[in-house]
């Protein structure tokens, strides 16, 4: 629920923060608004050009692959795993806010660990996939695959696929190195000092919007 | 003003609740599940059910759910206060329009060349040529 605020507390006259949040998460999420637009421009982009084709290739004949198996048929199988890995790392991220609510700085420590390794995992799978696309043809202005009713594809689809994927991809870059930044914070015990966690709480709002950006990348791309 | 009396510290919320961040965990897992299931079912019965269009509509219900876990518990929106969601909430609420707007120019242009541009029609209905299986691999090409 919403937080309960005491009646007729003047949260204008001064003194106070109006939000009860400090002044640097509420940039944070200010910042993670014009972040969600640019995403949402992107992703509207796609769809505009994917209703204004006739044609589009069907998501459940590229994405198909799985590390290792060879030509099986494994439409959405990896993807799925990625979006495991992702929703893993942002619950072990909660947890680190959690524990730095509770001043606990090995758990936090033990917590940013779990999350850098489950980024980096993502990473990996991401770079996986670009790589077995890759082989496959596809790359920007390269497309092998056909549409779902077998004509001929633009090269809409790879174009929109490598350039959202990999700004995505490059969040999770970004977010792993400020995770990173702020575990060698929490081991040199500068949190600890301050007495409060705010940074791994900000760095946490970060990390939960790339994850929340995934589920809208995994629907677009894989789903729909 | 010498001080400010909110953070650090967050007084208000100094105990943080483990519980409801792993129901939110469950609840994204069996929702992408759900979603997983549902497409293998459309996958197996050949596009037959269920019918690609309901299919969708799911999906986007089922990813604005996931989204709202996300915002609400793990970044932790629904707890702060009531002005400050709205500072998020309604601005937010562009997207309404934005997707709109733009889905409906795109199909909007589909509908006007296929109307008025044959040849763009035509060259549509050409068949792709089969796919080469990729010959002989080149040493280090991942497969």
């Amino acid at each position: 629920m919403a937080q309960a605020v005491p009646a007729g507390q003047k949260w204008w006259s001064g003194g106070k923060s109006p939000f009860n949040v400090e002044y640097g998460k509420l940039m944070m999420w200010y910042f993670l608004m014009s972040d969600a637009f640019t995403f949402g421009a992107f992703l509207i982009s796609y769809g505009t050009i994917r209703f204004s084709s006739n044609g589009w290739p069907d998501p459940n004949e590229v994405f198909k692959a799985f590390p290792l198996m060879g030509e099986m048929n494994l439409p959405l199988v990896f993807v799925s795993l990625m979006t495991f890995i992702l929703i893993a790392s942002s619950v072990t991220m909660v947890l680190a806010v959690a524990a730095g609510h509770n001043n606990d700085q090995k758990s936090v420590t033990k917590y940013m660990i779990l999350t850098i390794i489950g980024g980096l995992m993502f990473l990996g799978c991401q770079a996986w996939e670009w790589t077995h696309l890759h082989g496959e043809g596809a790359w920007w202005g390269r497309n092998p695959f056909p549409n779902a009713d077998g004509s001929v594809a633009s090269t809409n689809f790879t174009n929109f696929f490598f350039t959202i994927t990999g700004f995505h991809g490059f969040h999770v870059f970004s977010g792993v190195v400020i995770n990173c930044i702020m575990l060698i914070k929490n081991l040199r015990g500068d949190f600890a000092k301050r007495g409060h966690y705010l940074m791994i709480e900000k760095a946490g709002l970060y990390w939960h919007f790339v994850d929340l950006v995934w589920v809208f990348v995994f629907t677009c791309f894989y789903l729909l | 003003m010498s001080h400010i009396e909110t953070p650090p510290g967050h007084v208000a919320e100094a105990h943080f609740d483990t519980r409801p961040i792993w129901r939110t965990f469950w609840i994204l897992l069996g929702i992408t599940c759900f979603e997983l299931i549902l497409a293998t079912i459309h996958i197996k019965t050949e596009g037959r059910f269920p019918p690609k269009l309901v299919l969708n509509g799911v999906y986007l219900i089922l990813t604005c759910a996931k989204a709202f876990y996300i915002i609400a518990e793990f970044m932790h929106l629904r707890h702060e206060i009531k002005n400050m969601i709205m500072t998020i909430a309604v601005p937010a609420l562009l997207f309404v329009w934005f997707i709109i707007a733009f889905l409906w120019d795109g199909g909007s242009y589909r509908d006007l060349r296929n109307r008025y541009d044959r040849h763009h029609a035509e060259q549509n209905l050409i068949k792709a040529p089969p796919r080469e299986e990729p010959a002989a691999k080149k040493p280090g090409q991942p497969d």
